[in-house]
């Protein structure tokens, strides 16, 4: 039991520390701190522009979505990275219960886009000028824990099909392209074909945006249960799918001498 | 005469190593399609009596400058992980001969990307393009791909010594695509803005071609664009020597 505790507590932050390559200021300052203020300028003013919904709209949206891109590209680089390392095989061939294994690699991924979401709320806010009351901000941070964790299951997945693929980057901004269009960020769900709108409640952040916003418009915790239960089982199924997918590759890399095919 | 050789044979290795390049080939080029999506149904969803032909031009704009932004910053960055930038220094041939065609490459793609958006818009939202003034419309696109592959030249000769040099290119997307009218218009925009919007060539380049287009009168537009351009291909010429013979002097052109 403690042996796996230290495998996924501290394994997982060694790991996240030595292959998430964007822990640097250099690159971390503009790429999660700067970019998603930036991505929330940009969609509020063609809002504006378009006379479609409120700052506050574009806000919620963007702010939330943009975990996507810690979630995604940390998870992909916290377990594909092993393999451009040259550590997979040392991992893989290890008898550590790979439960703690991968799972431990996937707390900091949650806390670090909780993080980034939480940073380019507040300060998307205060420029913007759009009020949040104080109320909401504990549900709103407990909301975006769960929209983190949500997509992290995701990226679980994404981590695994790093394991076969070489241009994660691609993929990675490819589901991040699908989720700027599907979750209703930046397109209310109401002005999507019905097989989109369909299709976003299979998706992270669906449910945690459209909560967020009721919560920024007054609503309780209680009045979004709901809507935060739904972004709670989308998380776990994939990070179930994810974890099975990881086990598939492993399984498969055994039987046929892929596991360093690059 | 050899210089203009050099820099289009450049060019088109260039041009087809950058097509065979599963990030820059084929990632720069989509992903701006989902930006221009999402423009796309903002707008369609909306009552601007802006139309959807005005974010068809702007939406296609933003993916050519996807394409220079995102891997500009980091022509310089890749020669030297190829360990191919050293010799490239000390060849006989200004650098900036060799480093140009490489950001005119990537503007290049820019006009694919600037093709398949018009054709999303086309299939997919129904969005009707009439060109008012095709030559000009033709010359328009050539003078914002050249002021952009200027632009991508500033930026990669200016990023050679950050090691994360990608990063700055990447982070050049969003704020470009924000002041410069691609979907929002300037006057929207705070006026302490406005200054900054008209000193980037692609302010110009997408007035020209959205007037070319549209049928207004281009060639101020196209002037001020290519002018920029020679400006931050001058800039750059200067930068490059300054850049060169620093990391010459320290020896920390390999930043290893």
């Amino acid at each position: 039991m403690i042996v796996a505790a230290r495998i996924f507590f501290v394994g997982g932050l060694t790991s996240f520390r030595a292959l998430f390559y964007w822990l640097t200021p250099w690159i971390y300052i503009p790429t999660m701190l700067v970019a998603p203020i930036f991505q929330i300028l940009l969609f509020a003013y063609i809002g504006r522009s378009a006379h479609l919904r409120s700052d506050e709209f574009y806000l919620i949206g963007n702010a939330l979505q943009y975990a996507s891109i810690p979630c995604l590209f940390a998870m992909s680089q916290s377990i594909g990275g092993e393999r451009f390392q040259e550590t997979l095989s040392a991992i893989l061939v290890s008898p550590a219960a790979r439960f703690p294994l991968f799972f431990g690699r996937s707390l900091p991924v949650v806390l670090n886009g909780a993080l980034v979401a939480a940073f380019s709320l507040g300060v998307g806010s205060l420029i913007l000028g759009v009020h949040l009351p104080a109320g909401s901000l504990a549900p709103l941070a407990l909301v975006i824990l769960i929209a983190a964790f949500s997509c992290t299951g995701l990226g679980l997945i994404n981590a695994a099909v790093s394991l076969r693929i070489r241009e994660n980057a691609v993929l990675s901004n490819v589901i991040f392209g699908f989720l700027l269009i599907f979750t209703g960020a930046n397109v209310p769900l109401d002005a999507l074909p019905g097989w989109m709108s369909t299709a976003a409640q299979g998706m992270p952040f669906t449910h945690a945006i459209a909560a967020a916003r009721k919560l920024a418009a007054g609503a309780g915790l209680g009045d979004v249960a709901g809507l935060v239960g739904a972004e709670i089982l989308v998380g776990a199924i994939y990070a179930v799918a994810g974890f099975a997918l990881l086990r598939w590759f492993e399984v498969q890399s055994r039987r046929y001498a892929t596991l360093e095919r690059s | 005469m050899s210089s203009v050789r050099l820099v289009a044979v450049s060019w088109l290795l260039q041009f087809k190593m950058i097509m065979r390049s599963p990030f820059d080939g084929f990632g720069n080029v989509i992903y701006p399609l989902f930006f221009a999506t999402v423009a796309f149904l903002v707008f369609r969803a909306g009552d601007s009596p802006r139309t959807l032909i005005y974010a068809s031009f702007g939406a296609a704009v933003m993916g050519m400058w996807s394409s220079v932004s995102t891997s500009a910053g980091s022509a310089m960055q890749r020669e030297r992980w190829w360990g191919t930038l050293e010799l490239l220094v000390a060849a006989p041939r200004h650098f900036s001969l060799i480093l140009l065609p490489s950001t005119l490459g990537l503007a290049t793609v820019g006009i694919y990307n600037l093709a398949a958006t018009l054709l999303w818009g086309r299939f997919l939202f129904g969005v009707h393009l009439t060109i008012a003034h095709p030559l000009l419309f033709a010359l328009a696109i050539v003078g914002t791909v050249v002021s952009f592959g200027g632009l991508g030249f500033l930026f990669a000769v200016s990023f050679v010594r950050f090691r994360a040099a990608w990063v700055l290119g990447n982070f050049f997307e969003y704020p470009v695509w924000l002041i410069c009218g691609f979907l929002v218009p300037i006057a929207f925009l705070p006026g302490w803005v406005h200054p900054i919007s008209w000193a980037l060539a692609p302010t110009w380049g997408m007035n020209a071609i959205r007037e070319s287009a549209l049928g207004g009168s281009p060639l101020p537009d196209l002037g001020a664009c290519l002018g920029l351009g020679l400006g931050y291909v001058t800039l750059g010429v200067l930068v490059t020597d300054r850049v060169l013979r620093a990391a010459r002097l320290r020896g920390t052109l390999s930043l290893t």
